[in-house]
C-alpha cells in the first residue's frame, strides 16, 4: 500500500495521472507512451459503430492493462450525456463515468447548468462521477454537493495546451474541495502538471500534450515525473513568497577591504 | 420489413428484434463492448434476442473508441 494513496469513491488508484486515447500518431506510439506515463486511468469516448477509427480492438488492447474511463465527450444536453453514459456502463461493465457536458462547441466549455443536472442523475443511477468542469469552486461544491465522486476543472481550453490559465481559482478548488480534485484540459508540457500538482491538485488528466508531442513517449515519461514532482513538492510545503531579498550564506565573517 | 432510425440514418430493415437487426449488420450475439439502446433507453445485451422493435424505432448502436 502506498504511503501517499489517491482514492476515488473508495477505491486506491496506481498512480495520479489520467490519460486520453485519442490523438495519437498510432496506436504503437499510444501503447508506448501509455507504458511510460503508467496512467491510474486511460479515457475512452462512446460512439456510434459505424464511425470505425484505427482503435479496432482498442478496449481488446487497454481493458486488460489499465482502468478504462469513458466519457461523454461531444454531449451538449444532459439527456444525451446520461444515455450515453449508460450505454458506456452497458459497454464495458464500469459504472464510473467522467462526465462532459459541452456548453460551447468552439470553446468545449462546460455547460454548468446541465453538469449539475446530469451528475444528480447519474449519482442516483449509481454511477461514480468524475465531471469536466469550471474552475469555479462554486461550480465544484455543487457538483460535489449531488455526489460527485471527484471534480475535474479545467486548466485552460480542451487541447489549447494554454496550461493552468488561473491558478489561483485552481488552488481556491483544491483547498475548498471535500472530493478529489483532477486538472483536466490545457496542460500544454510537463511544469503545467507540476504546478497542478503544487496547487493541491490530487492528479492530472493529459491527452494532446502528450499525443501531439512530437515525440509521445518521452512525454510521457515526462508527465509521470512531473506528476510524482508536484506532489511531493505540495507534500513537502513550499517557501511563502517574499517582496525583498533573503540571503542564503551568513551575515557573519565577511570580509571588508 | 420496418423503418427503422438507425444511429441517426433511417433504413429498411428485416428484424423483428434487436439481436435480428445487429445480426443484419454483423454484430454477433456475443460482440465485446457494444451496447444498444432504443428511444433512449438501453437494452440490456441478455434482452437482445427478445427485445422487439416497431416501426419508427430509434435505435443507437455504439462501442468504445479512442477519446480524451
Amino acid at each position: 500500500m502506498s504511503s501517499d494513496p489517491f482514492i476515488i469513491a473508495g477505491t486506491a488508484l496506481s498512480s495520479r495521472l489520467f490519460v486520453g486515447s485519442a490523438r495519437y500518431p498510432s496506436q504503437q506510439v499510444m501503447l508506448d507512451a501509455m507504458a511510460a506515463s503508467e496512467p491510474c486511468m486511460v479515457t475512452m469516448s462512446i460512439r456510434r459503430i459505424s464511425l470505425e477509427g484505427y482503435a479496432g480492438s482498442l478496449v481488446d488492447l487497454l481493458g486488460d492493462r489499465y482502468r478504462i474511463l469513458p466519457n461523454t465527450a461531444g454531449c451538449v444536453t444532459a439527456r444525451d450525456a446520461i444515455l450515453t453514459a449508460e450505454l458506456a456502463r452497458e459497454a464495458l461493465g464500469t459504472n464510473w463515468i467522467k462526465l462532459e457536458l459541452i456548453g460551447d462547441r468552439d470553446l468545449l466549455y462546460p455547460d454548468v447548468e446541465q453538469l449539475v443536472h446530469a451528475a444528480d442523475e447519474l449519482v442516483r443511477k449509481g454511477f461514480v462521477v468524475l465531471p469536466y468542469c469550471n474552475e469555479d469552486p462554486v461550480a465544484c461544491q455543487k457538483l460535489a454537493d449531488v455526489g460527485c465522486a471527484a471534480v475535474m476543472p479545467l486548466g485552460s481550453l480542451i487541447g489549447s495546451g494554454r496550461g493552468i490559465a488561473n491558478p489561483a481559482a485552481i488552488e481556491l478548488v483544491c483547498n475548498r474541495s471535500p472530493v478529489p480534485v483532477v486538472l483536466d484540459a490545457g496542460i500544454g508540457t510537463a511544469s503545467d502538471a507540476v504546478l497542478a500538482m503544487e496547487l493541491g491538485c490530487d492528479a492530472v488528466m493529459v491527452d494532446t500534450a502528450i499525443a501531439k508531442a512530437h515525440d509521445p513517449v518521452k512525454m510521457a515519461a515526462a508527465m509521470k515525473a512531473a506528476v510524482a514532482a508536484g506532489r511531493s513538492a505540495r507534500l513537502a510545503g513550499r517557501i511563502p513568497k517574499k517582496s525583498f531579498a533573503e540571503p542564503s550564506s551568513p551575515q557573519l565573517g565577511l570580509i571588508a577591504t | 420489413m420496418i423503418r427503422l432510425k438507425i444511429n441517426g440514418v433511417e433504413d429498411e430493415v428485416a428484424a423483428a428484434t434487436v439481436g435480428e437487426l445487429l445480426a443484419r449488420r454483423g454484430i454477433e450475439a456475443n460482440a465485446r463492448f457494444v451496447a444498444v439502446a432504443v428511444n433512449g433507453t438501453v437494452v440490456r445485451r441478455d434482452d437482445w434476442g427478445e427485445a422487439p422493435l416497431h416501426p419508427g424505432d430509434a435505435v443507437e448502436i455504439v462501442r468504445p473508441l479512442q477519446g480524451g
